[in-house]
């Protein structure tokens, strides 16, 4: 479904991805983890075409994501279902009208059906009648699941999420993971997130991939991962100080 | 880009890597411009989003038009009755009055103060929406920043532009008035008499086209400057100030290039 092959990408000279390669499978719900700085964003940012790779593949069912433009880009995207790591919600408009924009920019359903599929989305997300409220008048909880709706409204085949609970407490961590994971059950998109929420991740994921030094060091099982025998993929889960990993 | 090591030569290259720089920006300015252009052109258009600007130049924008036309008109019916009263020739100040506004300081004290008071806050919004990620949202939504951000603005600044300079040339005009006439005693007949003796046609289309073109140069400077804005809050800040500055320097250099083509 999607293949990433030999992605290198710098930036002002300095290398940030050097040479990347992961696949991901169809229907799986894949985490990348990773210290911070590390590059997933800016993996992510490669799979949704929002970035070009310096050399290197993206594939998405086969096509190369660089290569394409103005329209054949659009329509792949249309598949596509982003929760950004800041949410990226429009702040000009309700949460209703967040989540009905896609809807209402890239469909011809009527109104009513389109009505009828916000409220199904936001009540899935715990949101049911918040819909006349502004971003800005709603928790960092409530925010994302704002965000989660918006990226699942138009039922997309491919779902990516930057760090969907960084700076969220640790109950609103566990929820959203649930959502997410209960979400995916229930509407069988591909799941590409990043994540550095450890060992919570190992509960919901599929397969997590280690990302270290701009490459991928090791992707696997939770229980493979967890019982690694990498040292970097060791030091990260166990949140240790001395190791390969230099902390700086 | 390490070719040049010893020091006598390092002016040079930062100089040479000063003017490539400075051409991508001219580059990447103008082309921002094009592109805007073009999807003008391909329908639909965001109505919603147009009346939204509209509302956000023209209104906002309105008090401060007003205000300053007032006191412009009032300045420059002082300054010029007491010039013509050396000659003898204070009859004129309604038509002089009226074409220094109409050709010259309506269209250009408009569209510094639309810059000032909306200018800058659009930078900053679009700005803001760049650091956010809601522009790359709304990309790989599929969907095309240019249609739903930056053509509605340009358009709104085509359509709010003439209007605003039209209430600023009308509102300087009976400044003017109130110092001719009510304060150094002109008649009315004179001033608004001789007006439509002295100023022609072309003088109206003059200004209207300087109206139309700073429209665009306000909207294009200031939407580009927060397109592009460099990422944090000190990104937003100095994109916010280099719009002001870029779009009154454009407009002043505009407004001669076009005084010295237009009739
Ligand atoms: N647009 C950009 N311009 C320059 N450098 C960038 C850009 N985006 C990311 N980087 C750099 O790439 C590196 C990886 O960042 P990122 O992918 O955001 O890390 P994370 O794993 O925390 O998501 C960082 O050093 C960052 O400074
Ligand atoms: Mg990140």
């Amino acid at each position: 479904m999607i293949e990433v092959i030999d992605l290198c990408k710098s930036f002002n000279g300095q290398p940030v991805l050097k040479g990347l390669t992961l696949s991901i499978a169809a229907g799986e719900l894949l985490v990348i983890i990773g210290r911070s700085g590390g590059g997933k964003s800016v993996l992510l940012k490669h799979l949704i075409g929002l970035f070009r790779p310096d050399s290197g593949q993206v594939l998405i069912n086969g096509v190369d994501l660089p290569g394409l433009r103005g329209r054949a880009l659009d329509d792949l995207r249309t598949k596509f279902g982003v929760v950004f790591q800041g949410n990226a919600l429009f702040d000009s408009v309700s949460v209703f009208d967040n989540v009905a924009f896609p809807l209402r920019e890239k469909t011809r359903l009527p109104p009513d059906v389109i009505h009828a599929r916000v409220e199904e989305r936001l009540e899935q997300v715990g949101l049911a009648g918040a819909g006349h409220k502004f971003p800005a008048e709603l928790s960092g909880g409530m925010r994302k699941r704002v965000a989660i709706a918006r990226a699942l409204v138009t039922e997309p085949e491919i779902v990516f999420l930057d760090e969907p609970t960084t700076g969220l407490d640790p109950i609103l961590c566990t929820t959203i993971h649930h959502l997410i994971r209960d979400l995916h059950r229930k509407l069988h998109f591909t799941a590409v997130m990043a994540s550095h929420e450890i060992p919570d991740i190992f509960e919901i994921a599929h397969r997590v991939a280690m990302l270290h030094d701009g490459v991928i060091v090791e992707a696997a099982s939770p229980e493979i991962i967890q019982a690694s025998a990498n040292p970097v993929v060791r030091q990260f889960i166990q949140g240790e100080t001395e190791g390969p990993i230099q902390v700086t | 880009m390490s070719v040049v090591r010893s020091t006598p030569l390092r002016p040079v290259q930062s100089l040479g890597r000063w003017g490539v720089e400075s051409l991508e920006a001219m580059g990447r300015f103008a082309l921002f411009l094009g592109e805007a252009v073009v999807w003008t052109f391909i329908p639909p258009l965001k109505v919603s989003q147009f009346y939204r600007r509209v509302h956000f130049i023209g209104v906002r924008s309105l008090s401060v038009i007003l205000l300053t036309g007032a006191f412009t008109g009032m300045v420059l019916g002082l300054q010029t009755f007491l010039t013509l009263s050396r000659f003898g020739s204070e009859a004129l100040l309604g038509p002089a009055v009226a074409l220094s506004l109409v050709r010259e300081m309506g269209p250009v004290f408009t569209a510094l103060m639309v810059t000032g008071r909306t200018g800058s806050a659009l930078t900053a919004e679009i700005g803001i929406m760049r650091i956010t990620e809601q522009i790359d949202a709304i990309q790989v939504m599929g969907l095309n920043p240019m249609r739903y951000l930056i053509v509605p603005i340009l358009l709104a600044g085509v359509a709010t532009f003439p209007l605003l300079t039209a209430i600023f040339d009308v509102v300087g005009i009976l400044g003017g008035y109130l110092v001719g006439v009510q304060i150094m005693g002109l008649s009315s007949g004179t001033y608004f008499g001789e007006m439509r003796t002295f100023v022609s046609l072309d003088d109206i289309t003059t200004g209207l086209w300087k109206s139309f073109a700073f429209g665009v140069v306000v909207t294009w400077a200031c939407s580009y400057k927060g397109y592009y804005t460099a990422q944090g809050t000190v990104g937003v800040s100095r994109a916010t100030t280099e719009a002001v500055v870029l779009s009154s320097v454009l407009i002043l250099v505009w407004d001669y290039f076009m005084g010295s083509v237009l009739p």
